[in-house]
């Protein structure tokens, strides 16, 4: 229609669903209830809309796939979208968690609800924008853009300290990004376009490609979040309502992880096997350091940020050891971090409805009064562990292959992770779940509603299901993967002869 | 023997200032005769008058360059945007001014006559292509200007911001002439294509660099950058609020494109002498505008180094030097222009009563009671911060652009870091808008206030869906001057 594909489409619905709310008028709780059911309708037909565009994926294929190129900024700055095994499962990710996000603020939000749905509709277009993009330019304003919606959530809907959280949470992210907007540029005249599949095919210097690597990685390291660039995370995750919070842990942190995977891995080949070593370093500190300061945690949302920060150190990780099985380990990491934090945050959401604290003392024994939140809790909690069998098993096990790979003794320390990360998540079910019930406000605390179970129910499935067969995920990663590390196999290969060839030739 | 032709300048170039003085003698007649009763019909007139002499400069056929008074007067691509901004901006200030004046019951006719005077003043600025011609431009541009500056005449503030205007533009001017004198000297030639032949990297001694020192020093006062940046804060609160809007929007405009001719007409093969000046210029400016924005309490004084910031941003394109940096200087002023205008049609909404409200508190949880205004607020206050998809992204884009492409890396990083620092105060006005506790309503918006700021949301908001015609325009500028 129009001359725009299915990706456009992705883009267009969900504003055409904030638009149509905006519209809404009459009496406030009508305009309520409307803006509620318009927002899941158009979340749920955007999520029917992606697994159309899966439908015509071709997932054997590393190309891009669903292409659409429109003029745009200039000659070489185009209005191009298109998706490959990086990108979709990312943007499927992210269209199948909205829906839940709209359902666990169906109660929670009261006041300027209409806003609210607002704000969410306008951050899952910038995001899935951000996966579909292929133009650096339009990937930029995508990434940026979504900073706006964001930053009014955790402002206007956020606890207690929401404004110094939002503040952080902006200009944060926003000066790690301009340090990439920089390198855009420089890419752009250099190679005469922002287009990406062309500047995957580019050969960069490489006293070039240093410099755009630490300008990226300004950007990517501050979104992931790496250590000691992580201190945005735990105070925009507890300020932030419960929605904001299962976007933010489920797919804003992808976003780094999926601008090295996109970005500095093909496209910076030498820079990225440089800078490796630092990677690693700063990983395997993320990995120990966050998951001790998760342990010593009063909050509950604040062990679960520290969590992450831990989690999306294993993704670095995997991604920078350059290795197949490293690699496509971070890359399903990243999704079932996605699942399961997500998950993590909306159980949390679910006792902080009842009680609005999320102090772990304030808890203890929940399994008595709240059998089937126990169960569920217990999934994610053992899936955030990396038992076998849950998804969380196959991602670290994976990613931490790759790196005894590369280098043994940063798999060493990062095992540890493992260990440490149990620590936590299990001292934490332990407060919250079982003990006694002897708290006087919880004697009369109600089991999950029927919303509640048709939000947390089909994360569970998925938790397990992916956890006991994860070749549907990895799949479609894989041809993409084995294209990347030809890429950059061919890449170092080329400058290694080089070294060797030019003093002789001198 | 030279025939009549030869002798008689052509005047077809110099249509739109033609008409806007013999409109503007009309006018005057008009008040002179008709006295107070006459202000409604001399507002509408200027109006008109502004407009056609609007599109007369848009109907100019594109790529022609044809100069006329014996060479110091210029019609170009560049000319056509810059006037088309010049006369949007006043078009505006007249638009935005009407209600204020009524309602604080200085509704005199010489205003919009004054706006005129200082528009011609402005094209000539722009159109300039020797020193003389400019000299004359920005005279005639400035003294028109003092006198609106104090406009409120029995206000304390505002007298005292048109003397300081008055004194401290004086000293620019005799700046500017004195280094037109000493280029004058060394060159031998006011014209600007004289001064190009007559001056190479070779062959330029001390004299021409003090001589380009003193008027960089003039151009960068009446832009008001740094460091001669301080009459601005003090001008823009005394003054009343819709000329505040006027300084900071179309005067803006003919004081860059004079600062392009200079440098790019006049002196584009000395690059090496006055690119450190700019640069020095530009990141004074852009920290100046953001570090010193974060303590005000007016939104009229946090406008002021806001403006200083943007001036810093878009010179920029200018320290580059290239076709691209003058493309960025050309599309960052159109989105300026915008931004301002928008921003100032509702700080001039803000009113009860008879009362003006013009700290950042009196915003306070604008979101509630006044949705819509508190939206395109923050729209504009994200465009000036720089965030995608909004325009004033598209701005920093492309001057940025071109400075990564002349290899100015220092000044880029600097630049955008500062913008970062920028991006505090302008969230600061969203928050207050959107996070904090409302107030009482204040009055529903003038007409004229609605159609200003509903022209400037289209442009800031949905730029980037259709940036082809802007960005057509301000290529087609910077291709006329390379």
């Amino acid at each position: 229609m129009f001359g725009l594909g299915i990706l456009s489409g992705l883009l267009i619905v969900p504003l055409c669903g904030a638009a149509f709310i905006l519209t809404l008028n009459g009496d406030e709780a009508s305009v309520k209830r409307n803006a509620r059911w318009a927002a899941l309708a158009t979340t749920i037909i955007t999520f029917l809309l992606s697994l159309v565009a899966w439908g015509r994926y071709d997932a054997s294929s590393a190309s891009f796939q669903l292409v659409e190129n429109h003029a745009w900024l200039a000659e070489n700055i185009r209005f191009k979208l298109g998706v490959d095994g990086f990108s979709m499962p990312l943007m499927l990710l992210t269209t199948f968690l909205m829906p839940f996000c709209i359902g666990a603020s169906w109660h929670s939000i009261e006041h300027r609800v209409k806003e609210y749905f607002v704000a969410f509709l306008v951050l899952e277009t910038t995001m899935i924008g951000v996966f579909c993009a292929l133009d650096l330019v339009l990937f930029y304003l995508f990434f940026e853009a979504g900073l706006i919606p964001m930053f009014l959530i955790i402002g206007i809907w956020g606890g207690k300290r929401r404004i110094y959280a939002s503040f952080k949470f902006f200009l944060y992210t926003l000066l790690g990004s301009v340090l990439m907007l920089l390198a855009i540029m420089a890419m752009y005249w250099h190679a005469g376009t922002t287009d990406i599949p062309t500047l995957l095919q580019t050969r960069f210097p490489a006293h070039m490609q240093t410099w755009l690597w630490l300008a990226f990685f300004a950007s990517f390291a501050v979104k992931m979040p790496m250590w000691p660039v992580h201190t945005w995370l735990p105070d925009a995750h507890v300020e932030a309502p419960t929605a904001g919070s299962v976007i933010l842990a489920g797919i804003l942190l992808k976003m780094g992880g999926y601008g090295f995977i996109r970005i500095s891995l093909p496209m910076l080949p030498i820079a990225s096997q440089e800078f490796a070593p630092l990677v690693f370093a700063l990983s395997v500190i993320a990995i120990i350091f966050t998951s001790l300061t998760a342990m010593m945690q009063t909050d509950i949302k604040k062990l679960i940020a520290y969590s992450s920060v831990a989690h999306m150190g294993f993704v670095t990780l995997g991604l920078f050891t350059l290795n197949e099985q490293g690699i496509q380990g971070a890359l399903f990491l990243m999704i079932s971090h996605g699942i399961v934090s997500g998950a993590l945050f909306l159980g949390v959401g679910v006792v902080y409805d009842r009680m609005h604290t999320r102090e772990i003392a304030a808890y203890g024994g929940l399994v008595k009064r709240m059998p089937l939140y126990a169960v569920a809790m217990m999934v994610f909690t053992m899936a955030n562990v990396g038992l076998p069998g849950t998804s969380g098993f196959v991602g670290e096990f994976l990613a931490m292959m790759g790196a005894f790979k590369a280098n043994p003794t940063v798999a060493f320390f990062s095992v540890f992770g493992i260990i440490l990360s149990a620590g936590y998540a299990l001292w934490l079910y332990a407060r919250v779940i079982y003990g006694k019930l002897d708290k006087p406000n919880l004697q009369g605390i109600l089991d999950l509603d029927n919303r509640e179970k048709l939000i947390l129910a089909p994360l569970v499935a998925l938790t397990i299901y992916y956890g006991v067969h994860p070749a549907p995920i990895l799949d479609t990663f894989a041809p993409s993967t084995e294209a990347l590390m030809t890429g950059i196999r061919s890449a170092l290969s080329n400058t290694q002869t080089a070294a060797t060839v030019l003093p002789l030739a001198r | 023997m030279p025939t009549v032709q030869s002798v008689l300048p052509t005047l077809a170039p110099l249509l739109p200032e033609i008409i806007l003085s013999a409109g503007v003698m009309v006018l005057i007649l008009y008040g002179a005769f008709r006295g107070e009763k006459s202000v409604e019909g001399v507002n509408v007139g200027a109006l008109l008058l502004l407009l056609l002499a609007f599109f007369v400069v848009i109907s100019q056929a594109p790529g022609v360059k044809v100069t006329t008074l014996s060479g110091s007067f210029i019609q170009d691509g560049f000319s056509k945007v810059m006037k088309s901004l010049v006369l949007l901006g006043s078009a505006a200030t007249i638009l935005l001014s009407r209600d204020y004046f009524q309602r604080e019951r200085i509704d005199r006719f010489e205003f919009p006559i004054l706006v005129v005077l200082c528009t011609i003043g402005m094209m000539v600025m722009v159109s300039a292509n020797d020193l003389i011609a400019l000299y004359l431009g920005l005279e005639l541009q400035s003294l028109a200007a003092y006198v609106i500056a104090s406009f409120h005449r029995d206000d304390l503030k505002s007298t005292e911001a048109g003397l300081k205007y008055f004194v401290l533009g004086a000293l620019s001017s005799g700046m500017l002439l004195y280094g037109s004198s000493l280029i004058y000297g060394f060159t031998g030639t006011v014209s600007f294509p004289g001064i190009v032949s007559a001056l190479n990297e070779t062959n330029a001694g001390f004299g021409i660099v003090l001589g380009i020192v003193f008027v960089a020093a003039a151009v960068a006062f009446k832009m008001s950058a740094v460091p001669f940046h301080m009459w601005t804060p003090d001008v823009y609160e005394g003054a009343p609020t819709p000329v505040t809007a006027f300084f900071a929007s179309a005067p803006k405009m003919a004081a860059v494109a004079m600062t392009v001719r200079v440098f790019i007409g006049a002196l584009p093969d000395v690059t090496a002498i006055w690119q450190q000046i700019i640069v020095f210029i530009s990141i004074a400016s852009m920290a100046l505008g953001s570090f010193a924005a974060i303590g005000q309490r007016s939104i009229k004084r946090l406008m002021a180094y806001s403006s200083i910031g943007n001036i810093g941003y878009a010179l920029i394109g200018l320290a580059a030097g290239t076709e691209a940096g003058i493309f960025g200087v050309v599309i960052y002023m159109i989105i300026y222009l915008a931004m301002t205008l928008g921003a100032f049609a509702i700080i001039l909404s803000l009113r009860r009563r008879n009362e003006m409200f013009d700290t950042i508190e009196d915003l306070s949880g604008l979101s509630r009671t006044h949705p819509w205004v508190a939206f395109l607020l923050a729209m504009i206050m994200f465009s000036l911060a720089g965030i995608p998809p909004l325009a004033g992204f598209f701005g920093k884009f492309y001057v940025f652009a071109a400075a990564i492409e002349a290899k100015l890396f220092t000044l880029a990083v600097i630049g955008v870091v500062t913008s970062v620092v920028g991006a505090y105060y302008y969230l600061r006005v969203v928050k207050i808008m959107y996070f904090d506790e409302p107030k009482a309503p204040y009055e529903a918006m003038a007409p004229g206030l609605r159609i200003v700021l509903a022209l400037s949301s289209v442009v800031v908001i949905l730029f980037f869906v259709l940036p082809a015609p802007l960005r057509g325009a301000a290529e087609a500028a910077a291709r006329s001057l390379f």
